[in-house]
This record gives C-alpha cells, structure tokens and sequence, in this order.
C-alpha cells in the first residue's frame, strides 16, 4: 500500500499537465510507506514515450532524503498516450530495491494513478490510498 | 581501503585501489551495469568505470539509472 497525500497528488498531476505531451517523472519520499515529498525531476530525454531522470538531481534527492531520514518510496512518472500500466522498458528498468513504479495516464479524460512493485522483471499492482480524497 | 558509500563507511581489506567496475562487485551491488555513479562529488561516464580508480578516504556514491517509458 503507497499513501499519497491529496495536495501530493494534485502535484503530482498539475507537473504532468504542464509537462504534456513529454513524459514527467519524480521522486515519492516519506517513511513506512506514507508519501510525504514530492520531488519533480527532469526527464533527459524530452520525449513523450521515454523518460530518464536527470542524474545529478537525482543524486541530490538521494543525498537531502538521506539527511532527512526519508526513505524514497517510489518513482514517478506519466504515459501521456497510453494507459497507466508498466511497459517492457519500465519493468527491464525497475532495478532500485523496495521502490515503487507509480504511473499517471493522461491519455483518457481524467488522470489515471496506478502504482506497481516490481522484482526480477515481474509487476504486481500495489494499492494507492488518497487521504483527503473526496472531501 | 576505507570508503563512504551512499554515506556510510564501508572497508574493503586486502587491497588500497580498485577500478568502479571491481569496487561495485566487491561491494555486491545488483545489477551494477544499471548504475550511475558519482566518485568525490564527480558524476562517472561508464566508460571511465574501468579505468577509474578508487583508493582510501574517496567518497562514493551510487544509484540505480532511472528510466523508462510508455512504449
């Protein structure tokens, strides 16, 4: 189960909006599976079917969550065209121990979240719990 | 050799230099061709893991590549 927070959520989405028809991507950070940060990054690659993230961001996140005692829950990033589910390149790329892979579809009328944990090239769906949703 | 990896001291015995290919064997990372690596605050092209060396007191970081894609 990944919590995300409603305000992290709507983040989340509103820097995939901006960033459509490319691909964004992010880091989740938090504790025990509660997402508290959200850390938007640049995708290298400028392209709306592939994303890399930017190495020195990354390396910096990893260095400010490690001062923070946050662990990096999951990585983010956006299908503008196609549905929120792994493709063969997201599951051959999914290597960081214990890190989610959340994906947000932008290609239906609404944004469609769906998170994954995948190990040794098999995705299996992780629940997502919105506190605040609906309210 | 005594190094801080991913900011803890981590010693390797028997040796004062390895290349980043043979520190990151040494050091059991999993599938180290789908690392990035930064060696004293300097991002490594992987071509340089080879024939760079790390040697005592040098700080090093690593993370996996984090990529992807809808197609």
């Amino acid at each position: 189960m990944l919590v995300i927070p409603k305000n992290i959520l709507d983040a989340l989405i509103a820097h995939g909006r901006a960033g459509f028809p490319l691909e964004t991507c992010g880091i989740l950070s938090g504790n025990g599976g509660v997402v508290s940060e959200f850390h938007p990054m640049t995708n290298v690659d400028q392209s709306r079917v592939h994303f890399l993230m930017e190495p020195r961001e990354q390396f910096a996140v990893a260095k400010e969550l490690r001062v923070k005692g946050k662990e990096m829950l999951a990585v983010y990033h956006t299908h503008p065209d196609t549905p929120a589910r792994p493709s063969a390149e997201d599951i051959r790329l999914a290597k960081a121990p214990g890190v989610s892979t959340v994906i947000l579809s932008l290609a239906g009328p609404a944004p469609d979240l769906k998170s994954f944990r995948i190990f040794d090239g098999v995705s299996t769906p992780e629940p997502i719990d919105v506190p605040g949703a609906g309210e | 050799m005594k190094l801080t990896v991913n900011g803890e001291t981590r010693e390797i015995a028997g040796t004062e230099s390895l290349n980043i290919d043979e520190t990151l064997v040494t050091l059991k990372v999993a599938d180290p061709l789908y690392v990035t690596v930064e060696l004293n605050g300097t991002i490594l092209e992987r071509e340089a893991f080879g024939t760079t060396q790390v040697k005592d007191g040098d700080v090093l970081e690593f993370l996996y590549f984090m990529g992807g894609g809808g197609q």
